[in-house]
Formats: structure tokens, sequence, C-alpha cells
């Protein structure tokens, strides 16, 4: 048994509430140790010269590709960009080809995901059978198989009639639903939000409104059904203070905020790029300050990235007829920086949206830096500057909305169950 | 100006401003001398065919508009007759390679007659290469069928690159290559020719 | 000037250089011979995968009258319908060393697309609901020759304003140009956040037209109608037609343009597109004008 320490680290546990210098232990794949003066003899010792140690990042939201469409990522890819960007830990959508909807998908995946996977890998299965909407999807038996949630991602459950038996047979499950909140008549022929960019582009655009009816609706029916709710990539003010008055009224409901939505808005439209295209679309300022504001009050429970790779070749047409979606695993972390900067989180805040939340919200383990905790664990140069570049990247797409920019942060190491996944030295090599 | 020499577009000398080039440049002619000059181009066009009925005069735009009007006064005053006057911008007919980015404008060409069976005398400032006169040609070619052109200029300086010649001319002026040979409007309004 | 990609992105010094060209161009239209030599050996092709063929005669007859070669290509002979995407398209056709590209798309944003994927100018001939800047440029045109200049001027345009490139490149052109800009819609036609282009949106030929030098009449296209934005063709005519009662809203003097093709009796009525204001029929001349003096601009590199 080897035992690593990991010392001069600045420790952030938002489970316990701890943020002090100090040094951590893992041993077997566990965390045996912490503290400022850890008891113990290790046997390797990694100087972690005051950069942040905290538990590894769980993504909600990715969009692994495999089986199917592995052309854009697969299981090996999308997880060694996830253990890039400092995740240890990333839940992967149904809409795969074919789609989740039966334990031999989800079996697939999970096998294939102790084959190559880079870090822990969660399946989320489909809602209804092919996610068509209409009838839903062997539950028990997907979640007998390892799905943690249910979800139509990818596409939209427009019945009502429909989402109500689907959070309804949930709820008797125990699993959470992931609404993708997006009413597909309002939204129309739209690429784009509806607003003054959309506007001078001449690009037909979405009013927020899209969004809000079905978070309402959904509100609503999570109310009636007692289901667990959970809001997928939150892009609009009235759906976060939508979210809030439920959440006060005792509605079992969480939410996610993509970095995209939390960084950019609508203004980045100007000029065609493909890469600013996503569903949904980027906003105002203004809802990206609702957004900011509700994740650091908690209304918005945790970032997640909906990583949604695309080849190059698929996204390099016409603007109205690319596919929605960029990836964001490896900079995700840069984003979340960017918000402590700008003081909207406490770095033990950003830890606790990126790790701990999400982790507790569909109860996948992970999150915290305990001894007999799995030693999963992102080190975390918040200073480190990088330019975004197709080269850079670990993911086998490279649609990033951040192409080109200067961004500052992000992981030197990831260990998942003690072993290193990812490891960026000084000068820039892995 | 319309030597196709000059860079960046046909803003003229007297365009740019006179004080700029007041500091620089020998004067050659000076307005007495273009008054003589113009005045014998005159005598000479009446002297090669006294018949003036089908005549009519083309100033090259720019530089040969004063020219051509100076000229063109003379001769209806020495035959009595109104001698119709053109103005032909021949930008769009060079044949020189233009500096990347910069097209020159184009202006208006006013030919508010036939040239069909009529003796055109094209009017120029200052021949040089003859490019000029070969595109003005050209457009002329393209309006009708002359009977015949002839060329009057105030100034030629020599260095030819076609077969073009002059058949009226102001002054000879040797000049250098790299010289410049502008017709230009002082602050006082009158015109004179400098070497630059 | 490397690109015509739309007026939001000219200058009013180019907007001018380009109506000042046109003067000359306009000249050579009047001549018997119509042609000068300037592009000779030079080649534009028409990339229309929209269907038009107005502009596209237009933008012919430009070419050659400068002595390009002009060479149309359209969607159902492209390559596009056996799936060939448009951006190796665009490099197919610089690869065969086009000298200029005239481009029009029912969506926005492929005049961009291909001006950042090849080596030659391009040319926006109307792209999607996004802009159409010669039409633009020969609506200023056209509008100098009555008015002179554009400062202090008032326009309305009226139509759907949501669905029209003309009214946005429009708006861009003749605000830059000093005028002040209204367009009038019913609420299901007018974008949003349109007060962000500069303009003053009015929702009544009422509140639109008193005090207009100019009205820009848009068409509307049918299939919008049916139900959708609008109840009936009738309805529309009746509130926003323009007709001899609501012309005598703006000012005695007002001109009138059309971007064509009118629909007679639906956005303007039969008589007023034919009467003394009306400048249609100059907007198509000028068109050819005003499209010589932008291939020719841009056009001055060497290659």
């Amino acid at each position: 048994m080897s035992r690593l320490r990991i010392t001069g680290a600045r420790l952030l546990d938002p489970a316990s509430g701890r943020d002090e210098l100090g040094s951590l232990d893992v041993e077997d794949g566990r965390i045996v140790a912490l503290g400022r003066e850890p008891a113990g003899v290790p046997d390797e010792v990694f100087e972690a010269n005051g950069l942040w140690l905290a538990p590894g990042f769980v993504d909600l939201h990715t969009h692994l590709r495999e089986p199917g469409q592995e052309y854009k990522e697969d299981i090996e890819t999308g997880t060694r960009s996830a253990a890039a960007g400092g995740y240890t830990l990333v839940c992967c959508m149904a809409n795969t080809d074919p789609v989740n909807d039966s334990p031999a998908v989800t079996e697939y995946i999970q096998r294939r995901a102790r084959e190559s996977g880079n870090v822990r890998v969660r399946v989320i299965a489909a809602a209804t059978q092919g996610l068509r909407g209409e009838i839903m999807s062997e539950m028990a038996g997907l979640a007998a198989a390892g799905a943690v949630a249910f979800s139509d991602d990818g596409s939209v459950i427009m019945d009502a009639a429909v989402m109500r038996r689907v959070l309804e047979y949930a709820r008797g499950i125990g699993r959470p639903v992931i609404a993708h909140c997006e009413d597909l008549n309002l939204r129309g022929a739209g690429v784009v939000h509806e607003g003054s960019h959309a506007t001078c582009c001449g690009l037909p655009g979405s009013p927020g409104e899209a969004e809000t009816v079905m978070v309402a609706r959904d509100l609503e029916l999570a109310r009636l059904t007692g289901a667990h709710l959970h809001v997928a990539h939150v892009s609009a003010a009235r759906s976060v203070e939508l979210i809030r008055e439920a959440k006060t009224a005792g509605v079992r409901v969480t939410a996610e905020v993509t970095p995209h939505h939390l960084f950019l808005t609508d203004e980045e439209i100007r000029g065609y790029d493909t890469n600013k295209k996503m569903a949904p679309p980027l906003r105002t300022a203004r809802d990206r300050e609702a957004l900011r504001q509700g994740l650091a009050d908690g209304t918005l429970d945790c970032i997640a990235t909906d990583h949604a790779p695309h080849a190059h070749y698929e996204k390099d047409v016409e603007f109205v007829a690319a596919p929605f979606g960029v990836v964001g695993l490896e900079t995700s972390l840069s984003i979340g920086l960017e918000l402590v900067r700008e003081d909207v989180l406490s770095p033990l805040a950003l830890i606790d949206r990126m790790s701990t939340r999400p982790a507790r919200v569909f109860g996948v383990g992970g999150g915290t830096l305990e001894p007999g905790a799995p030693a999963d664990l992102v080190l975390v140069d918040p200073e480190r500057s990088y330019k975004v570049e197709v080269s850079g990247l670990e993911s086998r797409s490279k649609n990033s909305a951040f192409l080109g920019r200067e961004l500052s942060g992000r992981a030197l190491r990831t260990w998942v169950g003690g072993r290193i996944a990812f490891a960026l030295d000084e000068e820039g090599s892995r | 100006m319309s030597n196709p020499e000059t860079p960046a577009g046909s803003q003229t000398a007297a365009e740019r401003g006179p004080e700029r080039e007041l500091a620089k440049g020998r004067v050659v002619l000076d307005a007495a001398g273009i008054q003589r000059a113009t005045t014998r181009i005159a005598h000479e066009i009446l002297e090669s065919q006294p018949d003036v009925s089908e005549l009519v005069v083309v100033a090259i735009v720019r530089g040969g508009e004063p020219v051509a009007k100076l000229v063109t006064a003379r001769l209806e005053q020495l035959s009595t007759r109104t001698i119709p006057l053109g103005a032909l911008d021949i930008t769009l007919y060079r044949d020189d390679v233009v500096a990347r980015g910069v097209r020159p404008m184009p202006r208006p060409t006013r030919m508010p007659f036939s040239v069909d069976g009529k003796r055109v005398v094209l009017v120029d400032d200052v021949m040089f290469t003859g490019r000029t006169i070969r595109a003005a040609m050209d457009a002329v070619l393209d309006f009708g069928r002359p009977a015949s052109i002839q060329v009057a200029t105030l100034v030629d300086r020599g260095h030819r690159e076609l077969p073009i010649k002059v058949d009226f001319v102001g002054k000879n002026i040797p000049t250098a290559r790299a010289e410049q040979v502008v017709l230009r409007k002082r602050a006082d309004g009158e015109l004179e020719v400098v070497v630059v | 000037m490397r690109h015509l990609l739309g007026i939001e992105e000219m200058s009013r010094d180019e907007i001018e250089r380009v109506l000042e060209t046109s003067e000359a161009m306009l000249e050579i239209s009047q001549r018997e011979i119509k042609r000068v030599p300037t592009l000779r050996g030079r080649t534009v092709i028409n990339v229309f995968l929209e269907s038009s063929t107005r502009t596209r005669v237009s933008f012919e007859i430009a070419a050659k009258r400068l002595s390009a070669d002009a060479i149309n290509v359209t969607r159902s002979g492209s390559s596009l319908s056996k799936a060939e995407t448009l951006a190796d398209m665009a490099r197919n056709l610089a690869a065969m060393s086009a000298d200029v590209l005239v481009v029009r798309d029912s969506v926005a944003g492929v005049p961009h697309m291909l001006a950042e994927r090849v080596r030659v100018p391009v040319v926006n001939a109307g792209d999607g609901c996004h802009e159409h800047p010669t039409q633009a440029l020969l609506d200023a045109f056209t509008l100098r020759q009555s008015l002179g200049s554009l400062e202090g001027r008032v326009v309305a345009i009226v139509g759907d304003i949501s669905h029209s490139r003309v009214a946005r490149s429009d708006i861009h052109c003749f605000t830059k140009l000093g005028a002040e800009v209204r367009v009038a819609a019913p609420p299901t036609m007018m974008p949003a956040g349109i007060e962000g282009m500069g303009v003053k949106p009015c929702y009544s030929m009422a509140e639109a037209l008193p005090g207009a030098d100019v009205i820009v009449m848009l068409r509307i296209q049918q299939e919008r109608l049916a139900g959708a934005l609008f109840p009936s063709v009738r309805e529309y005519a009746g509130t926003f037609g323009l007709n001899a009662r609501t012309l005598a809203l703006a000012k005695p003097e007002a001109i009138v343009l059309h971007p064509g093709p009118i629909n007679r009796g639906v956005e303007i009525a039969s008589d007023i597109a034919d009467a003394e204001p009306s400048r249609i029929l100059d907007q198509v001349t000028n068109g050819v004008a005003v499209r010589m003096a932008v291939l020719y601009l841009l056009t001055g590199g060497g290659r």
C-alpha cells in the first residue's frame, strides 16, 4: 500500500466548510487523512505549492455520443476531455444511436466506460421510448441496470399528460427526471435568442418564454406528482424566478446552468459563428445576471456543461442549418473561476456548485474530501492562463464557444480513485 | 490630371490644393504662355481643315478640360461658329494595373452629340506615354464611327510607349521619366504648367 | 472595401463612394454601346441559391456592361442538391479563378461564410432576412436623384419588417446618410428590438406617414399572410396598403419606392405604382448602375 501525500495545498471541501492550507493523504484509492498536519507517514509526496485541492468535479449533463456517433466523440475521448477539465464523474445523456431506452444500451455504455473511461461515468436513460415523448421507457429495468436519472434531453416531452406520468412513475422508481424545457411551437424556426441581435442578423429568434412556459408547466407537474424534477441548462431570468418560488413552496426541484450561459450573451451571434449556436440559446446580459445570481443563492444548484460535441464539417454550414451544441468539459473550470474573480462565488462556493452539490442532487457519490471517500480529486491552478485552441482540446470534436479566447485557471492534476487521470506539467505538455 | 502615371485616384494637383505644390516645381508654361499655346493650337486646327462644320472637340477629363475650353473658345472666335465641346472620362478604359484595393473614381462623361462622320479632336493637357489617348480612342470608337480623330495637347513631354502621335502641340518639353508634369491652378486662379 | 456583405459594416464614406461611382456607371447605361472594357477578362459568378430572376439579371447585365464574363450557378443545377456542402462549393468556385462571387441564399450569414473561406471578393445579393446591400444602395441613389441629400429627411418603411432584408439594409443605409427612419407594420411583423437599429416602430400608416419625404413599400409574401401573421390580404391592404388616401398622409411631394416585384392591390394600389411619386422603374435602371459600381470597386485589387 503506497501512501501519497499531497501537501501545501489549499484544501477546499464545501461539505465540511473546510478552506485551509494543508495536506491530504491517499492510499488504496481512498482519502485516508487530511488537514493542516495529518498524522501518518507518506511514501510519496506531491508538493502542491498553494494550489487548490478539491473534490473532483461532477458533470450532470454530458453527451458522450457512444454508441452510434463515435465520429463526434466516444467514451474514451469524452472522459479524457472530462479529466482534462478536472471532472472525475460525468453523467451521459441518452440521445445516442440507438437511444438509451433499454437496459442493454445502459449496460453497454457502462461496460465501455469500465473498459475505456478515464473518469467515472453514470448513465442517464431516456424518459420515453425512442425519445419520442409518447410512451414512457422501462424505468425500473433501466434503474436496475444502473441509470441514475431519466431525461429526453435532445428532444422535448411536449405532451403535458406524458410528462405527468413520466414524473409520477419516476417518483416511484426513486430517480429524478431531467427536463429540457423548451416549447417547440414557440421556438418555431428560432435558432438564437429573439432580440435586437437576432433582428439585426436576420436570424429567426426564440423568445425566453419558449423556455419559461415549459419550466412553469413542469414545476406545476412536479408539485402535482411530488417527483424530483431537475431543470436542465436554465437560460432565462424568468426561469430562475419560477424555480426560486417553487423551491420556497417546497417543490422538489433542482436546476443546472451551463458555463457558456453564465459567461456569454446573444451578442456573440454577430458574425454567424456556429460555435455560438446551442439550445437554449445565449440570451441577454440581464438573463446572464439572473443566472449568476441564481447560482450564487443556490436557486440553481450546479454548473453542468451540456458538453455536446459535433464534427467540424457538421458545424461548417449555414448558421440556421448547423446542429445546436458546444463542447464544454475542458473550459468549465476557467469560466467558474471568472465568477470567483467577479465575486459572484467564493472559491468554496464554486467547488460546491461544480462538485459537492451535483453529486448530492443525483446521489452519485463523490463531491467531498473526507476520510474514507474515494480519492476523486482535482488540483486547480486558478492563475494558469491559456488560449483555447483546437490543438489544445482533448475532446474529439472542437466546437467550443471559447475558441481563440484567453482563459485563466485550469486543472493541473485529476485523480480518480487515487489514479492520475490527467496531468499537465509546467510547460503545458501532458 | 489624366496622366495614367498619377498614383492613387484621379485627384488633380488643383484638387490637392495649391499650397502643397507651390514649394516644388519649376514653371515651364505660365498663364500667358498657355494663352499663346492654345491660340496657336486653334490656328493649326483651322489651317489643317478650314471647314469646321463637322468638327467636335472632346476634352479628356479632367486635365484636358481647361485646355479644351480655351481652344474651343478660340476656335469659335476665329471661325464665328459654335463648336460642340464634350468631356470624356477614360477611367474605365485604362489599361494600367491599379494599386491594390484602390480604384480611381470615374467621373461623368458628357458627349451630347453623335460622333458619326465627325472630325474629332481629342484635347489633353500633357501627352506622355500615349496610353491615355489610346484609351480615349477606344472610348470614342464606342460612341460611333468618326470620320477622323486627331490629338491636341498643351504639353508633349516625350517618353512614348505606344505609337501615338500628337497632331497639335502647344509646347514640347523634354523631361526625365521620373519627373511629373502638372497643369495646375494657382491661388490667384491663373493656370500654369510645372515640372516636379 | 474587400467584400460587400452588408450596409451595417460600411462607413458613410464608403457608401458615398459607391453612389458617386454609380453616376458614371449610369451614364454608360445611357449610351448606344453600353459597354466599357474595365473588367475584361474577369469572371463574375452569380451563386443564386435562392431563386431570383430580377436581381440575378441585374447583376449579369452589370457584369457584362463592364465586359466581364458572367456565369450563373443556381440551386437546382448545382452540386448542393447532391449534398455537397456550401463551404466546399465555394472553395471549388474560387479554385476556378472566379474574380467575384455574387451570392444570394434564403438563409442569413451565407455570404459571410463564403467570404471567410475564399480569397475573392464576395457580394451579398440577399441573404435570408439579413441584408440586401445593393438594393439599399440603389434606393439611396434613386432618392438622391430626387432629393439630393438625405440629411434630415424622413423615410417610412412599410411592410413585413421582421422578414425583410431590404428593410434592414435600408435602415442602415438611410440612417448612416442622416435620415430619420420609421418602420411600420402590424405587431406580428415587427421584429424584437428593432429600436436598437435606430428607428421608430409604428403600428399604423397614420402614425408612420405624416411628414414623410419617402415611403418605401415592401412586398408582402402571400404565404405569410394566410392566417399566420395577418388574417387576410384584404385586411392587410386596408390597413397597411399604400393608396391615394394613405399617400395623402405623407408630404405632398413624397416619393415612393418599392424593391419589387410589386403586388398590385396588396401593399400598393395599382394606380399609385404607376403614378408620378413612384420611382420604381428608376430603381431598376439605377440597380444596374449601382451593381456596376460595386463590381468595379471590389475588383480593384490586382489578381
